[in-house]
């Protein structure tokens, strides 16, 4: 009984920083206590640029599904699949999409295939075109690079699916007279729905807080994220307060149609064992055919990496009608380091991240500890306060705590954050709790009670139980998490982007003003560092 | 009955430099059960998968009525196979999951007739709705035996069919499976590693060691005529003992013990050293002129027991009622029957 404050105090934290910011904004939208109005979602409600918005978020976010499906799903049956030489390392190589932040994503992109990118450089040099073949900008572009980055939901999924699998249900289909392709629809595909079904409802709702691309290339497209961030910046409130909110009430609505969709997904295998799946393919012809797909499947994909690589080498000024850079040096890198104001927003970022991390692993092990110890109730409701923010846009919950926080009442809960270095934190720490908290409550969830139960039989403490049983088994959950947590925090860009001043500005926001500047080699060099930190983060999170 | 079934013909598999399974040739007639056995590694799984084509052979053939299968995958030979962990599917109910292989031109009605025939058969009637994850061991055992037979195939297989269950339930299904299979009548084959369930389940037991066929034969000819000293030892309990082979079909032990013995070792010649394995309820405890020993141990079953006697020729072990001898005694021990094998043959 004495440790319940405990369970409420997590509860009423998780209930301040995750729900009470977008109940506000959700009450800003119809003008808040004592100015109740619908005029805003009136006047909205006749602007036919917020309804294309609308409609660009939704159909964008399904078409994303739908590409990103295509890629990732083949590819995981690929790698998983077929036995062949490089098939580990090209499989983790593959997967490399994960540690591009957003923002580095799109501008690699752009400078591989932009119309000055690499590809239109040579596409131009080879037809003989005075300029650039095509414009990478529009929903073309943005699915283009939602399909990209996001397909690695369904490569990763898939595979862990497959991984899963029981070889004896594809031999007893055979078995039963199944060809390979009736195995595929009518056995594997059916029993992966739990994995394909999540990394749907993933990419959906990345896609639809998408804010990197839309923002970079969207040009006459519209999204939601982008039109909140532009009424925001235009000083029209209200309009955002009621765009954040439609979007928020999309987010859910697409949350509840893909668990509606995934309800039955639960197809546990019964029995027991599990052989693998993969199969060699005997012949040596086979192996290396496969092998020289996989690599080139790993080319194509990394190309993006490889040419933030090259651009970050560019010296300022040197590449301009060429179809290569001219010069190479390290000469970026330096300034990032030797420039103070060049060095401040990798500091910053570092530091930011850093504290946002700690912070969510925090909350997260006081979370997971109540939830396995509580009763149902309470457990529930952390449960699903741990995963609300996940379901918020980014730009929504940027827009709900610069709401919450831009005003001095104590009283209430709210004081005044907005321009101090902590709203950044603050921001990234909310965004990240259901990453860190999935794996941690995961490891809690996956700890024996018996252990503790022998630890305390033979005379430990709680708090050396704690230190010498319970935390070393939840060191691997822990790192994950925070490794997980510290990249995305680090490349964030959506909520940086309303949220950051000029002191505290993060790297995202130093690569956007540095394009703005046309100074592509310091923005590519940024980006390698944040590609490098984000490998290194997850390097960490992966160790045993 | 005669007619031929499943024909094996000079099997061998290798997986790199491992033989998994050496010139294995083996027929079993139309309608028969055959079990395969032997310990871990003997290649009787690795055999199976041969048969259902899971595995092509590096060299012989898999004849099945008398239509040469080897260059058949699985899906094209149509062997009903029994999963060591059922391989049942989740996301299908037990009807499903029973006609998934069917003909999918049949019609409605007949699949489910077909369905209802087979659930009937391991008395499974109207857990068609069920969802399989649902059931117990034993009925999901059952669901993929009628998975299996449904599509009425050729040939039935069976990968250690009963391990899955506990005791007390691998007894019942034992004695189901057998009479299912009787009303089937389906040529079978099924691997285990428990001599109990290859005697009680198959009308041939092929004993499998290192990948080669030990022996072929019935269960009472492989309890009774073991050819190989390893058979002997694996199909049921035997003490062995070192001998001499006399001309009138005994073996001596030591210096005057003789007891009665058999051989199908043609080349054995008087004065040969050979090893003697005795069954334990072939030993008898004699009055006076037999083996001398001294009880060391007793393992009680209830009804009987099984005492170690050590001898100055090895531990001998002597099935006798609970209190014929107590531990401590000093008996002397006759055999009623004995197998001999040429002293090199393991």
């Amino acid at each position: 009984m004495k440790r319940r404050p405990l369970g409420l105090m997590i509860t009423a934290l998780l209930v301040w920083l995750v729900v009470y910011p977008i109940v506000l904004v959700l009450l800003e939208s119809v003008g808040g206590p004592g100015r109740w109005t619908l005029d805003h979602f009136r006047q909205a409600s006749t602007d036919s640029l917020a309804w294309s918005a609308l409609w660009g978020s939704v159909w964008i976010s399904f078409a994303s599904v739908v590409f990103a499906a295509a890629i990732g799903v083949p590819l995981g049956f690929f790698f998983e699949w077929f036995v062949f030489p490089g098939r580990r390392l090209l499989g983790a190589l593959v997967a490399l999409p994960a540690v591009l932040p957003p923002l580095v994503g799109v501008i690699a992109f752009d400078f591989l295939y932009g119309g000055t990118g690499f590809v239109g450089r040579v596409t131009s040099s080879v037809l003989g075109l005075e300029g650039s073949p095509w414009r990478l900008q529009g929903w073309p572009a943005i699915l283009l690079v939602h399909a990209y980055s996001m397909y690695v939901y369904f490569y990763l999924f898939t595979r862990a699916g497959l991984a899963k699998l029981d070889a004896s249900m594809i031999e007893a289909a055979q078995a039963l007279g199944c060809t390979t392709r009736e195995t595929i629809r009518r056995v594997i595909l059916p029993l992966l729905r739990p994995q394909i079904g999540a990394a749907a409802l993933l990419t959906f709702m990345t896609s639809l807080g998408s804010f990197s691309a839309p923002y970079i290339f969207g040009g006459g497209f519209r999204v939601m994220t982008t039109q909140i961030v532009n009424s925001k910046l235009n000083g029209d409130t209200s309009r955002a307060m009621v765009e954040t909110a439609a979007l928020a009430a999309i987010a859910f609505a697409g949350l509840l149609m893909f668990r509606y969709v995934n309800r039955t997904g639960s197809v546990a295998a019964v029995g027991k064992g599990a052989a693998s799946v993969a199969r060699d393919l005997g012949h040596p012809f086979a192996r290396w055919l496969t092998a020289v797909l996989g690599w080139g499947f790993a080319v194509v994909l990394l190309l993006p990496h490889i040419t933030l690589l090259i651009v970050s080498l560019v010296p300022f000024g040197t590449w301009t009608t060429q179809l290569f850079p001219p010069a190479y040096s390290l000469g970026n890198y330096v300034q990032l380091v030797t420039e103070p104001e060049r060095l401040r927003p990798l500091l910053n970022s570092l530091w930011m991240a850093a504290a946002a991390t700690a912070g969510a692993i925090g909350l997260a092990l006081w979370a997971g500890r109540t939830i396995v110890q509580r009763k149902a109730a309470l457990r529930n409701v952390v449960d699903g306060l741990l995963n609300v923010p996940w379901a918020v846009p980014g730009t929504v919950l940027a827009i709900a705590l610069s709401t919450t926080f831009s005003v001095f009442a104590p009283w209430v809960g709210r004081f005044v954050l907005v321009g101090t270095a902590l709203i950044l934190p603050l921001a990234y720490l909310i965004r990240n709790v259901p990453i860190a908290a999935g794996s941690v409550v995961a490891g809690f969830r996956q700890l024996d009670p018996s252990l503790e139960e022998a630890a305390a039989s033979l005379g430990a403490s709680r708090l050396r139980t704690l230190a010498r049983v319970t935390a070393p088994m939840l060191r691997p959950a822990i790192l994950a998490g925070g490794a997980l947590a510290f990249a995305t925090a680090i490349g964030d860009f959506v909520t940086s982007i309303v949220l950051y001043t000029f002191d505290t500005r993060p790297i995202s926001m130093e690569i956007f003003l540095a394009l703005r500047d046309a100074d592509v080699g310091v923005a590519a060099a940024y980006g390698v560092v944040l590609m490098c930190i984000s490998a290194a983060a997850m390097a960490v999170g992966t160790t045993r | 009955m005669t007619e031929e079934g499943l024909v094996l013909s000079g099997l061998v598999k290798r997986f790199g430099d491992h033989v998994a399974v050496r010139d294995v040739s083996l027929t079993v007639p139309h309608g028969r059960v055959l079990a395969l056995l032997g310990p871990s590694g003997s290649g009787k799984t690795t055999t199976l998968r041969l048969i259902a084509g899971f595995e092509r052979p590096d060299a012989g053939h898999v004849t099945v009525n008398g239509k040469d299968v080897t260059g058949l995958g699985p899906a094209q030979r149509r062997f009903g196979m029994v999963f060591q962990n059922y391989a049942l599917f989740p996301h299908l109910d037990v009807a499903q999951n029973v006609a998934f292989g069917l003909d999918r031109s049949l019609s409605r009605e007949d699949r489910s007739r077909r369905v209802a025939e087979a659930l009937a058969l391991v008395d499974l009637a109207g857990f068609e709705s069920r969802r399989v994850t649902e059931l117990s061991g034993g009925q999901q055992q059952r669901v993929a035996v009628a998975r299996a037979v449904a599509p009425a195939p050729a040939v039935l297989l069976f990968d250690e069919p009963l391990s899955n269950l506990d005791p007390a339930l691998r007894e019942r299904t034992r004695r189901e499976l057998r009479a299912a299979l009787d009303q089937v009548g389906v040529t079978t084959v099924f691997v285990t590693h428990e001599q109990e369930e290859a005697f009680l389940l198959g009308d041939l037991v092929a004993v499998l060691r290192d990948g080669a066929l030990e022996q072929l034969a019935t269960p009472p000819e492989l309890y009774e005529a073991p050819r190989t000293r390893f058979v002997a030892g694996f199909v049921g309990r035997a003490s062995e003992l070192p001998g001499t082979w006399l001309a009138d079909g005994r073996v001596r032990i030591g210096d005057s013990v003789t007891w009665p013995s058999s051989t199908l070792d043609d080349t054995l010649q008087p004065g040969d050293d050979v090893i003697v394995a005795v069954r334990p309820e072939a030993m008898t405890v004699a009055d006076q002129g037999g083996l001398p020993g001294i009880v060391r141990d007793r393992r009680y079953t209830g009804a009987r027991a099984f005492f170690d006697v050590e001898t100055a020729h090895g531990s001998v072990e002597v099935e006798a009622s609970v209190h014929a001898i107590a531990i401590g005694d000093h008996v002397t021990l006759d055999a009623r029957t004995s197998r001999a094998f040429r002293g090199a043959d393991a």
